[in-house]
């Protein structure tokens, strides 16, 4: 998930009989499976809590470029390179479209990016890992993407109408991402010895990551309650994490490689696996600003803001100066 | 100086011949560097073959609130639809 544990500013989730007749109105639009549109009457929390979510999965989008970046110039071929900036690219796209939705909301881009730079704003914890090998490539596409994706298709379906257009484009585009991942592992399990080794060794460290991905269990949260009531979250992280297991599972054995979970097994009374939890206080240290790359992303994602200042100011310049000139002229 | 650049709303016209539809927004300084970010933002597969650009505050809008009376007019006019009339089935197809 690319937006985790996203607060509502809700103590509890009230009855529709305590609600202003607004609220109510606005309600039973939901509940009908209306969309809500940008110019229409939203209550004050929902529209604070979707600029919360929807920033936050605009910068995970922009900060998730990172990690794969690194390998551009040192992907093992020309057509993988071509493949990774590709697939780069169209985060930097998804990044965009997010940001141009919450934008809908009253909240500007350029306030979205300075709120995330002075540490007020988060972005998906996955993206604090490092990818230290080619075979971490693989093993983002396939996983994380394949985590995202499992978040994301519900979220076509939200309330919010920008919010799901952006979310339709984006699942059109992306199960590209998780194919290409899935194609580098296949290659890398049923190659070589060491690439082999390489393979499992980057599912070892990216499984517990990937189901952090989806945030601590969720199922007495007040948030998330008052998320699912407005459709801006479909289903409980519980939910999401375990069909990502169910899912992803059978793929790892396809691959011959094994997951990390002594304790996985299948549960047929519930039709899906039991598995282990991860350590949900490396999640929060991580969340904290602790994770092994939080410090090197942030500079990065800084360095790369005020870099470019100079350019956007220029062209603003120029495009002012040229738009007094045609004035003038006329 | 600090200035963000102005929001920019896209058309984008698909392979055959329909209208340009409206896709999303994005930033641009001007309307040349929006057609070009529109080209990478909106098209990386082949969405389209022109592509329009209008500022956002350009845009004028029908009111949310008045949608009831405004579209009122069309409501019980079931006559403009096609299937309003019953034609024998001896006529043929028509």
């Amino acid at each position: 998930m690319y937006a985790q544990m996203v607060k509502t500013d809700a103590d509890k989730v009230r009855d529709i009989s305590e609600m202003s007749p607004e609220e109510r109105a606005f309600q039973e639009r939901i509940d009908r499976g209306e969309k809500i549109e940008p110019t229409d009457w939203m209550p004050d929390g929902y529209r604070k809590t979707l600029i919360r979510q929807i920033g936050q999965h605009a910068h995970s989008e922009i900060v998730g470029q990172l990690p794969e970046g690194n390998w551009i110039t040192r992907a093992p071929t020309l057509e993988r390179k071509a493949i990774l900036l590709a697939k780069v690219q169209d985060e930097a796209g998804h990044g965009l479209y997010l940001y141009c939705a919450a934008e809908t909301l009253g909240v500007s881009r350029d306030e979205l990016i300075e709120l995330l730079h002075a540490g007020k704003m988060k972005y998906s914890s996955i993206f604090n890992y490092p990818t230290l090998n080619w075979a971490d490539i693989g093993a983002v596409g396939w996983l994380v993407d394949g985590a995202a994706i499992m978040n994301q298709v519900p979220l076509q379906r939200t309330s919010f109408g920008p919010y799901s257009r952006a979310m339709i484009r984006i699942c059109k585009e992306e199960s590209f991402h998780q194919r290409q991942g899935f194609d580098i592992m296949m290659k890398m399990a049923k190659g070589t010895e060491a690439q082999r080794r390489m393979a499992q060794d980057a599912l070892n460290r990216f499984w517990y990551p990937s189901l952090m991905m989806f945030g601590p269990s969720d199922k007495d949260s007040v948030h998330s309650a008052q998320s699912m009531a407005w459709k801006i979250k479909i289903n409980t992280n519980d939910e999401l994490r375990q069909k990502f297991v169910d899912q992803t599972v059978p793929q790892a054995e396809y691959l011959g490689l094994s997951i990390p979970d002594e304790h996985l097994t299948w549960n047929e009374d519930k039709g899906g696996f039991d598995f282990s939890e991860p350590d949900w206080s490396e999640f929060f240290e991580v969340l904290k600003g602790n994770g092994p790359c939080n410090r090197e992303r942030m500079d990065a994602r800084v360095k790369a803001w005020e870099d470019g200042a100079w350019v956007r100011d220029g062209l603003m310049a120029h495009a002012d100066k040229r738009a007094a000139a045609r004035q003038a002229a006329e | 100086m600090k200035k963000e650049w102005p929001l920019w709303e896209v058309f984008i016209r698909g392979q055959h011949g329909l209208n340009h539809r409206h896709v999303g927004s994005l930033h641009a300084p001007d309307a040349e560097m929006a057609i070009k970010n529109a080209r990478d933002v909106y098209t990386r597969r082949k969405e389209g073959v022109s592509i329009w650009v209008v500022p956002s505050a350009q845009i004028s809008a029908s009111d949310p609130g008045a949608k009831d009376s405004l579209f009122e007019p069309s409501m019980d006019k079931i006559y403009r639809h096609p299937s309003f009339y019953d034609i024998p089935e001896d006529v043929g197809k028509m």
